[in-house]
């Protein structure tokens, strides 16, 4: 790749004076010969689909029957919210996404289907503040793509390998920067929003209850949306992470490896094997074997 | 390989899980492929984490819907197994221990009308990503983001040179080739994973050839 790394992409931008997801664009053409306007084209209509998952009206109950209808409550009280109308419509968003795919319903994953419901939440909101079109959605998610692709490649997007924080911790850092594109373009500050996203969920693990993307996957998704968009506030208002986003990616690969096999997606650990959460597991494989 | 854009903002899909539902998907998917006719009959035998969680993930409806021929994306993968029975495809999902190839396994057997019968074992890599670890027993490695031809035939010197100077005739150019054999019975299989699609008469021709038993063309399912 042309870029193995965000100081890579940030390098990069900076000597064409142009924003990272120009680097990632001219990167794909190159290595992968997808041509630009292709490439755009089929972000946009990713993003179609990304926009009708975080719709929260008629979201089905999920497979294990443990999430659904969460999207809905938040959506009620989004205008007399006491966070406030935009961080609202980012929780309400990222459940409505997350709920979606709990009931496979159809989403992008991005970077995975168990943190799809981040990158769309934010994006999606600060686009409608910043009054930004299709074209520039895009780009962004060219922009978030570039940091989720340098994720993947020096560390892990998988809860298996690495626990939530790869999976919602990825999607946020993407998330961070697709935001702080839209808001500043700045390479550097996309770079430090991704830093400062992913910095705050370093260790969270993934103990999914039964197994499944539901419990406490869905909730988890809201919070880390609301998670990147403060990130990227920061960012944007010239905060800094002290530590370079790209060692903030090595301390997260050495915290995925650090943590036992029952924190990487088996579930025979964390909430996975509390009371209430073997509880749930047993049911569900119960109405299992009866099927 | 790395990843491009495409893996990291996508794959669009039917959720809930990358590797327990849309990668089973593209598993069911190349079983269809690789026997090229619509089945009548479909064994699926669900290994490790595809067995202890299948009924949450629809990994079942995700393989057998996979098998009907729709893609990860498909919102109908949620009623395959209603739609099964429907096309009458007549279905039988298990658990079973497959080896420890890998957590997320599953062996799909596929039977036509015409009695041909193919049997395969998939392996779900993770974020939707696939191989194919056997084809009739024989032992390969096939990600299914290629296009590809798989030959079945008595193992014998000049069989490779056989394939590829066809497929070099019609402009086909080979980004991974492997040869397999099956001790017991000294036939061999070779995996042909090209650039470009390969034309129906490049296969036929190889048909053609004594001793080419199956032939078969399977298109990328990524």
């Amino acid at each position: 790749m042309a870029f193995q790394t965000i100081q890579d992409l940030v390098a990069l931008a900076q000597n064409q004076e142009c924003a990272i997801w120009q680097i990632v664009m001219e990167t794909e053409e190159k290595e992968r010969g997808i041509p630009g306007d292709e490439l755009l084209r089929e972000m946009a209509r990713r993003w179609q689909v990304m926009l009708e998952s975080i719709e929260s009206t008629g979201v089905q109950p999920s497979m294990g029957g443990l999430v659904g209808g969460d999207a809905a409550r938040v959506a009620r009280i989004v205008d007399e919210a006491v966070i406030g109308r935009v961080p609202a419509k980012v929780i309400a968003r990222a459940l409505a996404a997350a709920e979606t795919n709990a009931a496979m319903g159809r989403i992008v994953a991005a970077p995975t289907a168990g943190s799809c419901g981040i990158l769309p939440a934010v994006l999606s909101v600060v686009a409608e503040e910043t009054g930004a079109g299709t074209t520039e959605v895009a780009h962004a998610l060219l922009t978030a793509a570039g940091v989720g692709m340098v994720i993947a490649k020096n560390a892990s997007i998988s809860g298996a390998d690495g626990g939530c924080q790869a999976e919602c911790g990825a999607a946020a850092a993407m998330a961070a920067a697709a935001a702080a594109e839209l808001l500043a373009g700045d390479p550097v500050i996309v770079a430090h929003a991704a830093a400062l996203a992913l910095k705050n969920l370093l260790g969270l693990v993934c103990d999914p209850v039964a197994g499944l993307v539901e419990v406490p996957c869905v909730k988890r998704n809201a919070f880390a949306a609301v998670h990147a968009l403060t990130a990227a506030q920061m960012a944007v208002a010239g905060v800094q992470s002290v530590i370079p986003p790209d060692e903030v990616i090595w301390a997260m690969h050495r915290i995925g490896k650090a943590l036992p096999e029952e924190l990487r997606e088996t579930g025979r650990g964390g909430l996975a094997v509390t009371p209430t959460g073997k509880k749930l597991a047993a049911k569900i494989h119960d109405a299992v074997d009866q099927a | 390989m790395g990843y491009s854009v495409y893996d990291i903002i996508g794959p669009v899909m039917v959720g809930p899980s990358s590797s327990h539902t849309a990668g089973a998907a593209r598993i069911g998917k190349m079983a269809l492929n690789i026997l090229g006719k619509t089945p009548v009959m479909a064994t699926v035998l669900l290994h490790g984490s595809f067995a202890a969680t299948f009924k949450g993930h629809g990994t079942d409806r995700a393989l057998v819907g996979g098998i009907l021929g729709m893609d990860p994306d498909d919102l109908r993968i949620k009623n395959a197994l209603e739609i099964a029975a429907e096309q009458g495809v007549m279905v039988r999902i298990s658990a079973a221990d497959l080896g420890d190839a890998h957590p997320n396994l599953a062996k799909i057997i596929l039977q036509a009308e015409d009695g041909e019968r193919v049997e395969i074992l998939g392996a779900s890599t993770g974020g939707g990503k696939i191989v194919l670890l056997e084809i009739d027993s024989f032992p390969l490695q096939l990600s299914g983001e290629y296009p590809a031809l798989v030959c079945i035939y008595s193992d014998q010197p000049g069989m490779v040179a056989k394939v590829s100077s066809i497929l070099a005739k019609h402009g086909i150019n080979i980004a991974f080739m492997r040869v397999a054999r099956r001790a017991e019975d000294r036939m061999a299989l070779m995996v042909v994973e090209t650039d470009q699609p390969i034309p129906r008469e490049a296969a036929s021709k190889i048909q053609a050839f004594t001793d080419f038993y199956k032939v078969k063309i399977i298109p990328p399912v990524v």
